[in-house]
């Protein structure tokens, strides 16, 4: 694969070392191109790349709320076609609260109107720039500031929402799953999305050294033990067409990805299993 | 120009905040060992390696993923 050498978001930004949000900002940026407006919702992103009067965007781009990242994404998109700028690729980044709980209904009205744009969700699985707060999609049995893990509790007690099929669920042309660690399958899907006319969503898992607790050289290989355990699957479905896109050769037991980070460590056996079982059943339906 | 709410008019310009200070440990690549498989360049969560894979240490806060990612262990860690 041919990898665009230019880079779009520029250092000195002021993300955590090992920060996996702007690996996948990097690399999603690298293929969309020079011709594109990006938008974002408030978050780490946000937060890290624009410290007043300072950005790190080298492409034109719009802070918006943490709510409404899919409604300004669809007016960006309808000004630039009145101006008939249709060339320019619209992109929202929003996080994983701003896309699954807060934003969601913005995000449906855009999917639903059918806006020429590309909704990336970062998903680190919590509200990280204000402290680690649970979101909808938290995984079962991770311990976040609001779902801490004590005497009475074992962490989050409710399953991962699972958004990317509550988008294809709008009937959508291009929706997708990617992970920062496999970064050509990621960059395939980027592409793929930009020329498709019409709506496309991708979700891109990625490790958050200071939310999931892990040393932060381990960014990649985080992201890595999710996809090759089966807690994180690699699929996209496009016109309707579901195709997994990576298949772990022998998947790992859940355990070695739960291990390796300070949010699952509380974890007792039946837990795990549970998450084990989950993970089996999941991936028993997929075939993986 | 009209300038709606807080305005930035020039791009990257987060390049003034020299990050390399946040480093404790720092990556040394040997491109003797190095078999080009991009990995650093792409993980790096700085962009700070380039082509020639020259890391630029005015940013790099030394999150030791290249090295972690570098399949033939061309670039250590050294505490500075
Ligand atoms: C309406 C509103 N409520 C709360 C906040 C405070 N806030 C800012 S960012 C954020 C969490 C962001 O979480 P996520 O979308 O997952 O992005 P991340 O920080 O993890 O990258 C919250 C609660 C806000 N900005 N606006
Ligand atoms: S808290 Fe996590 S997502 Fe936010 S800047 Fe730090 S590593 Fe990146
Ligand atoms: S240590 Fe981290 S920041 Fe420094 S060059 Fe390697 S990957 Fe980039
Ligand atoms: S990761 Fe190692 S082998 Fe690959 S390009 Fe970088 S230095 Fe070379
Ligand atoms: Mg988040």
């Amino acid at each position: 694969m041919d990898i665009p050498e230019k880079e779009f978001l520029a250092p000195g930004h002021r993300a955590c070392a090992g920060c996996g949000a702007t690996i996948g900002v990097r690399l999603a940026l690298k293929m969309l191109g020079e011709n594109t407006v990006a938008v974002s919702a408030t978050g780490c992103l946000e937060v890290i790349t624009t410290p007043y009067p300072e950005t790190s965007w080298k492409i034109p781009w719009i802070h918006v709320a943490f709510e409404n990242a899919g409604a300004v994404a669809s007016g960006v998109e309808r000004a630039l076609k009145a101006q008939g700028k249709d060339d320019v690729t619209v992109v929202a980044f929003a996080g994983d609260g701003g896309t699954a709980d807060i934003g969601l209904q913005s995000l449906s009205g855009a999917m639903e109107r059918g806006h020429n744009l590309i909704y990336i969700c970062y998903d680190n699985e919590a509200y990280m720039n204000t402290g680690v707060q649970r979101s909808g999609a938290t995984p079962y049995g991770a311990s976040t500031t609001t779902s801490p893990h004590g005497k009475e509790s074992f962490g989050e007690n409710k399953p991962k929402k699972n958004i990317p099929m509550i988008m294809a669920a709008h009937g959508v042309p291009y929706v997708a799953t990617a992970s920062i660690s496999y970064p050509e399958d990621f960059m395939k899907k980027v592409q793929k999305a930009k020329e498709i006319e019409g709506p496309a969503y991708i979700h891109l898992h990625q490790p958050c050294t200071t939310g999931w607790g892990y040393d932060p050289s381990k960014t990649i290989e985080l992201g890595r033990l999710a996809v090759e355990t089966g807690s994180w699957l690699l699929y996209e479905i496009e016109e309707g067409e579901f195709k997994i896109t990576y298949r772990p050769l022998e998947r790992k037991p859940v355990n070695v990805y739960l291990e390796a980070q300070k949010r699952f460590k509380h974890l007792a056996d039946k837990e795990k299993e549970k998450i084990q079982n989950y993970v089996d059943q999941v991936c028993a339906e997929l075939k993986i | 120009m009209t300038s709606v709410g807080a305005t930035v008019k020039e791009p990257g310009s987060s390049v003034k905040n020299k990050t390399g200070s946040w480093r404790t440990f720092k990556p040394i690549l040997d491109k003797e060992k190095c078999i080009d498989c991009v990995n650093c360049i792409l993980f790096c969560p700085e962009g700070c390696i380039n082509k020639d894979y020259d890391i630029d240490y005015d940013y790099c806060k030394g999150c030791g993923i290249c090295a972690e990612e570098c399949p033939v262990e061309a670039i250590k860690m050294e505490r500075e």
